[in-house]
């Protein structure tokens, strides 16, 4: 057996970002040793005792030489156990085991079993995409999950069982046939949430629709009970459906972050609800290796925030960028890492501490908790959500009479809203009334004569910021356009005033 | 003020009726206790109304007496804790006052009293521009002087001018809940502000709630307000309310009882309520619950001879019980400012001219189109957010679009829970 220095080309995940990584392994005489280097954490180095147990109990030979096995670019902080499938292939190469020529061309991602078997593991469609965006012609992968792998069109995916299958495959055995991509899978429930079964509530509905069909952010206030999470969970289902591109971003964020346990693809537009303890690197991303956060998760769907005003402070600055731009970039020992995050924000907050202030029920707090309270809602967060609708309790009457809508009736209006919103939008960056810049509402939405007039009296008067300026034209460009009206309207700026002017104060003073 | 004894009279034992309870309870009860009739007061030492003594003014014997009562709040405070009344306690004379309250430190504070330095104070006052108007002080007001237990000094913060011009001319006390409802805050800011733009000074106490929309109010109209605190008149209390004080003081006056640097306390706020009750020429209730402390400022007011008038609510409201109670026993029901001002100068005075910004508002809302006019009426009438208003006849794109409209032009305000209210000095 020649020493023989073995390639075999795998990739790590890099926030989502598939990187290359050539595993190097060279062996030779010398005591017997079993060295990894090149940035790899804890789960890397124990690899090599899942690499020598699955080379023994598959049959193979372990050298009992000095094996070096370096994960190049050394550059790159490398994380997970994805790399043990392509270490224990690079093994076998460099003893003489296994011949190299069927690598020369192909990629290996997996996790070994102490058995020889090859598991599933985070990240295989981002490793897919890596795969063909390098030019490489194949990707072996675990038979488990190699539906996720086929969702990347123009690769060869090679599935296979074990270790043992592995080698027969390179030795010039024949390919498996490749794998049927799966039919798309749900990551929300939200089928069975319809607007059908709510009962009165005909103003939060409004809100939800506007949002949906702009893509605006909403924020429900309301006392306990009142139904403002039962709403929000409506709203997915009001969206339009994932285009098969968004679909394969969000497939590749939930399987980066270990949430995507099926072969397809994501099917509906994901509903995260993080609960308010969360931190500000829990909701944007972070960590030593950056991993996507709630936000990130959230993308192309929506992010619930209940109890928004219980938010750590921190964490809720930490969402201004992620709103504005769409996009989050962490920094962490010298890497910036840029997640997506472009998401319908809903967040629901109750009208002061105890939750009853102007309902039925007497308000029991103090003055320092309903002024931390306002302190709390107010500010920028406040100022970057386009929609803050009351959800008031709902009365008895309302509770017999039928519900107004399906959701799917709903969704039509929203569709032809949105497709009026693609035709404006042609040629700017933005997909949705909400994505508009400041240039593009400018350009491109058409407003009366007494429609803009109300908007400057507004801002004039101290109702409004600048940014709040343009945020009213969004919501009522978008009112228009559920209307079916190509200019906007005094009434739509009124109605978009009146689901935007702020919160009532408790104190006149 | 025709008029003025026929209704005085059965409210006054409606008051007492009313705001004292079989049992004495709570922290204002001994205060208007049937056995609280303070005794005859005994003479100030040494002055006549206004003539000064050959003193400085303010002279030193009503600086030792503001003093003592300062020092002496701890202990005032047990006794009225320990339900003596108030008005008894401070209207004793100084060294009865000390022999009376002061207990196991009374060697101390005797001693204290007999070393007071006058200049000290003075140069206290001047530095935190306090200007300090004693009982023999012409300036200091008649008003006042009527209260058997009146201050020997009131503290002026910033302007003593504008004390004067408030207290010379036509007062009106506002005054109400703490914690107020959306509705009451409005009332109370509305007749704050037409008031004052009437030219009517406005007096309250500068708490939370109804006292501190009064004095917005008031300081949206330019107009002016007179705050009357329980602790040191350079201290704004309470704190959250620092704005506001600040405000005040640029275009009203802040007076107190007690000198530069004292602490609040709370036997202070019912003893502010009687100067309060005594500046004012009427005194409006606006939110009271049954038990509130505004109803003892009414109860003063009325054993003053001075006019009481409230502010009507929902009778199912917990906060209206106060105000209802007094107009069942004749208190003058208040519907705006202009009732207020019917009460101060007669029914259809000329002063009535004065109330340039209700005026406005009022033609503002007539002007209105039908469906803003019917809008705004619906709710006046209780139906008071989107949801209430929505209906077959008022969809709901109409219903956004028209309180959009009312609320560009001041004339409905978003409060908490999405609940909308007339702005008051709208609608007549």
């Amino acid at each position: 057996m020649a020493a023989v220095l073995a390639r075999v080309v795998t990739f790590a995940i890099d926030g989502i970002e598939p990187r290359r990584v050539c595993v190097e392994v060279d062996v030779r005489a010398g005591l017997p040793a079993f060295r990894i280097v090149g940035l790899a954490d804890a789960s890397i180095r124990e690899a090599r005792e899942r690499v020598r147990a699955a080379l023994l109990n598959s049959g193979f030979e372990f050298p009992a030489r000095r094996i070096t096995a370096n994960l190049a670019p050394a550059h790159l902080p490398k994380v997970g156990p994805g790399f043990d499938a392509a270490l224990a292939v690079a093994v076998l190469v460099a003893s003489g085991q296994c011949p190299a020529e069927a690598l020369e061309r192909r990629a290996v991602f997996g996790e070994l079993s102490l058995g020889g078997e090859l598991r599933a593991c985070r990240g295989l469609l981002a490793v897919a995409e890596g795969a063909r965006r390098c030019g490489l012609a194949g990707l072996v992968v675990p038979c488990e999950r190699a539906g996720e792998a086929a969702l990347v069109e123009g690769l060869e995916v090679v599935p296979v069982a074990d270790l043992r299958a592995l080698a027969n495959l390179l030795a010039g055995g024949p390919l498996p046939p490749a794998p049927e991509p799966e039919p798309p899978h749900d990551v929300g429930d939200d089928k069975r949430l319809d607007l059908a079964d709510v009962r009165g509530h005909e103003l939060p509905l409004r809100a939800l629709e506007i949002a949906a069909a702009g893509g605006h952010n909403l924020l429900f206030e309301g006392p306990p009970g009142a139904g403002k999470t039962m709403l929000a969970r409506r709203l997915p289902a009001l969206l339009p459906p994932l285009t098969r591109s968004e679909a394969i971003e969000v497939t590749r964020i939930h399987s980066v972050a270990g949430l995507h346990r099926h072969g397809g693809l994501v099917g509906g537009r994901p509903f995260r609800a993080p609960h308010h303890t969360i931190s500000a690197s829990g909701l944007v991303g972070g960590g030593q290796l950056p991993a996507p956060g709630e936000a990130s998760l959230a993308h192309h769907g929506v992010l619930f925030l209940d109890e928004l005003t219980e938010f750590q402070r921190p964490s809720l600055e930490a969402l201004r960028q992620p709103i504005e731009d769409g996009h989050v970039t962490v920094v962490r020992s010298q890497r910036a890492i840029c997640f997506p995050t472009r998401f319908a924000l809903v967040a629901a907050t109750n009208p002061c501490p105890c939750g009853f202030a102007g309902s039925e029920r007497a308000c029991a707090c103090g003055e320092p908790a309903l002024a931390r309270h306002r302190r709390r809602l107010s500010g920028p967060l406040l100022d970057r959500l386009d929609l803050l609708v009351t959800v008031g309790r709902v009365s008895a009457a309302e509770l017999e009479q039928p519900g107004r809508e399906s959701s799917a009736r709903v969704r039509e209006r929203v569709l032809a809203a949105r497709e009026r919103q693609r035709r404006r939008l042609a040629g700017t960056p933005a997909g949705c009334n909400a994505q508009m810049d400041a240039r593009a509402v400018r350009s491109r939405v058409r407003v009366s004569a007494e429609a803009a007039r109300a908007v400057a009296f507004t801002y004039e008067r101290g109702g409004l910021s600048a940014r709040g300026h343009d945020r009213v034209l969004r919501v009522a460009c978008t009112v228009a356009d559920l209307a079916g009206r190509e200019r906007v309207e005094l009434d739509d700026v009124l109605q978009a005033l009146a689901l935007r002017l702020r919160l009532g104060e408790q104190e006149a003073a | 003020m025709s008029g003025c004894d026929k209704r005085t009279a059965p409210l006054r034992a409606g008051l007492h009726g009313m705001a004292v309870p079989e049992t004495p309870e709570g922290p204002y009860a001994p205060f208007v206790g049937p056995d609280a009739v303070p005794p005859a007061p005994p003479a100030p030492p040494a002055l006549v109304a206004g003539v000064a003594t050959g003193d400085v003014l303010p002279c030193a014997a009503c600086l030792r007496r503001a003093w003592l009562i300062a020092r002496l709040s701890g202990h005032v405070e047990h006794a009225w804790l320990a339900r003596r009344p108030l008005p008894a306690v401070l209207a004793l004379p100084d060294r009865e006052l000390i022999a009376g309250l002061a207990g196991g430190q009374r060697d101390r504070i005797e001693r204290e009293y007999e070393a007071f330095d006058a200049r000290a104070a003075r140069a206290a006052c001047a530095a935190t521009a306090v200007v300090a108007i004693c009982r023999c002080d012409a300036r200091y007001p008649a008003a006042v002087r009527e209260l058997p237990d009146a201050p020997a000094v009131l503290h002026v913060h910033r302007d003593a001018g504008r004390f004067e011009r408030c207290a010379a001319g036509d007062a009106v006390a506002i005054v109400g809940a703490r914690r107020a409802s959306p509705y009451g805050l409005e009332q109370a800011r509305g007749l704050g502000r037409s008031l004052a733009a009437a030219g009517v000074a406005v007096v309250s106490g500068m708490a939370l709630g109804i006292d501190a929309a009064a004095h917005a109010g008031a300081l949206e109209a330019g107009g002016l307000t007179l705050a009357v605190l329980a602790g040191g008149p350079e201290r704004p209390y309470p704190a959250s309310k620092r704005d506001l004080y600040k405000r005040i003081v640029a275009r009203g006056a802040v007076v107190s009882e007690l000198p530069p640097g004292a602490q609040a306390r709370r036997w202070g706020f019912p003893a502010r309520n009687r100067i309060i009750a005594a500046l004012a020429r009427a005194t409006v209730v606006v939110e009271a619950s049954e038990r509130s402390g505004s109803l003892i400022t009414a109860g003063l007011a009325a054993d003053l001879g001075r006019e009481v008038a409230a502010v009507p609510g929902l009778v199912s409201s917990p906060l209206s019980q106060g105000t209802h109670g007094l107009i069942a026993d004749g208190a003058r029901l208040v519907r705006g400012a202009r009732d207020v001002l019917d009460v101060l100068f007669g029914a259809g005075a000329p002063q009535l001219a004065l109330v340039p910004d209700a005026a406005d508002t009022a033609t503002a809302a007539d002007a209105l189109p039908a469906d803003l006019r019917a809008l705004i009426d619906r709710v006046g009438a209780g139906r008071d957010t989107v949801m209430a208003l929505t209906d077959t006849t008022h969809p709901l794109d109409a219903v956004l679009a028209g309180l959009a409209q009312l609320e560009l032009r001041g004339l409905v305000r978003r409060t908490a829970g999405g609940r909308y209210v007339v702005v008051a000095g709208g609608g007549r």
